[in-house]
């Protein structure tokens, strides 16, 4: 597997860091890794602190900045993709308090307290998450842009059937929820793949799922 | 696709968030989950001064009992809505529909209250508490007020909460044992209705004793269906009566045009999701 930033031709990342002394401008307070490339302009800058991919952080960013635009812009985490940033598309899925949410549409004033997890906190290169192997197992990708919003969705939606989350495609929305393809297919229905490579996510969450002996 | 600059704000409670409410005045902007409103700040359709953050307000959050109602806090998320007993048991119709809500994700963060407030024509949770005659709870400086259900939904995007005001809780009337189905007709799963109709109904004896349909999207507000609700008392509920009775669904009602549909298209899907929908519920 080829690391992002690492093919023919391209620059190591590292040399796109900035200093830390350019940094201290854009109002983060610690866990810094990339300059503010953002422009959003807010009056006030509530500081927050939470928990991302299991290490604290605390930041002080414009009121009006997303999680999304905290995560790619501000922290070089850009294994979540922006893709409608409306909250259509569900490629910017990441976990809050082990809730599948869009990045887009919260706002990192929001996350006071929260337990934050991205594609960076499920898995690396070298030890890819069960459900990632799964994926290249079962192709579920084409392109590959949406699936980082689809494993971490995936995840988020194996802990609702197994908390017995109800949904619209059961016979009875009170009814135990199935297994069903339908029932997953509408269960993911959050995340496009303009690719279409539907058949094989459902494929790759279904082989992860069983495998894991979990809710399918 | 960058809001515009804004002063943000997030009380702890709901006296706090009134007083920053009367401060800013109609420069603010009331933030409940965010599903709708950040597109709109993101779009510039609107550019508040301040916003409130009511997400901290833990007296917002939750369903309870009381006597014969379910109390739902206006910043109970649809994700718990969708798994509460207490909903499902006495007012299903309203599970039903917010399992229809855009997608999980979207229900993990919208919260029925600003949905409500909101008041998207198209929006799955108006047809519903209108069918279910829920009562609004409203705080301002003054105290609470109750609105009912016939009278909060006042035009397209305007509610009976004024300035300075929040809607801060909804009561339910427990529909125990009624039977319950939302239609909602789109072309992908997580589009907005195209239309979708809300139908209760107590059912005794295999004869329909009591109806209440909902419609979504057939006006610049949520509507009752007040014409198929009477033609169905006293029905037999089997597939002739019932269509019988619900070809009168788009009486009244001034459905809109755009590219899902002309507002006559959207006048038969009524009549044909009322059917299905009623049929359902009635267990037929």
């Amino acid at each position: 597997m080829r690391e992002a930033g690492k093919g023919a031709g391209a620059e190591p990342r590292e040399d796109d860091v900035p200093d830390l002394a350019t940094l201290s401008g854009a109002g983060l307070v610690s866990g810094l890794r990339k300059g503010d490339a953002v422009t959003v302009q807010s009056r006030t800058t509530p500081a927050v602190s939470f928990t991302l991919n299991g290490a604290p952080i605390e930041v002080a960013v414009e009121a009006g900045v997303s999680l999304l635009d905290l995560l790619r812009e501000r922290l070089d985490l850009t294994g979540t993709k922006k893709g409608c940033n409306q909250g259509a598309c569900g490629v910017c899925t990441v976990l809050v308090d082990g809730r599948r949410v869009l990045g887009c549409l919260t706002l990192v004033a929001q996350l006071d307290a929260r337990e934050v997890t991205t594609i960076e906190g499920v898995g690396t290169p070298e030890q890819p998450h069960d459900l990632q192997r799964a994926f290249i197992g079962a192709d579920g990708f084409q392109c590959g842009y949406c699936t980082s919003g689809q494993i971490c969705s995936a995840l988020g939606m194996l802990r609702e059937l197994a908390d017995g989350v109800p949904s619209a495609v059961a016979e009875h929305v009170a009814a135990q929820p199935g297994s069903s393809e339908l029932e997953m297919r509408e269960r993911m229905s959050g995340n496009l793949c303009r690719c279409g490579a539907y058949n094989g996510i459902v494929d790759a969450i279904a082989a992860y799922a069983d495998a894991a002996g979990g809710h399918r | 696709m960058i809001p515009a600059s804004f002063d943000y704000v997030a009380p702890t409670s709901v006296a706090d968030a009134l007083a920053a409410l009367a401060e800013a005045g109609d420069d603010a902007k009331v933030l409940a989950g965010g599903q709708s409103l950040l597109p709109i700040l993101r779009m510039r359709l609107n550019a508040p001064e301040k916003v409130i953050d009511l997400g901290r307000i833990e007296e917002l959050k939750g369903v309870s009992e009381d006597g014969d109602h379910v109390v739902i806090g206006a910043m109970t998320t649809y994700a718990d809505v969708l798994a509460s007993d207490l909903v499902r048991q006495h007012a299903g119709l309203l599970t039903d529909a917010i399992a229809e809500v855009a997608d999980p994700q979207i229900r993990h963060r919208g919260t029925v209250g600003g949905a409500l407030v909101h008041a998207d024509p198209a929006g799955d949770v108006g047809a519903p508490a209108l069918a279910l005659e829920t009562e609004f709870v409203i705080t301002g400086s003054g105290g609470e007020r109750t609105v009912a259900a016939a009278d909060f939904f006042q035009d397209l995007f305007e509610t009976a909460v004024g300035e300075g005001e929040l809607l801060t809780a909804i009561r339910v009337p427990k529909h125990t044992g009624w039977g319950h189905r939302y239609e909602k007709f789109v072309r992908v799963s997580h589009q907005w209705s195209i239309v979708a109709v809300a139908a209760t109904v107590r059912v005794d004896g295999g004869t329909i004793a009591e109806a209440r349909i909902g419609l979504t999207n057939m006006g610049s507000t949520p509507l009752r269906a007040t014409a198929v609700e009477q033609a169905l008392v006293g029905k037999a509920a089997t597939d002739e009566a019932v269509r019988e009775a619900c070809a009168a669904a788009a009486e009244g009602t001034n459905p809109p045009s755009d590219l899902n549909g002309d507002s006559d298209y959207r006048r038969h899907l009524a009549t044909v999701l009322a059917r299905r929908a009623v049929l359902a519920a009635a267990g037929a």
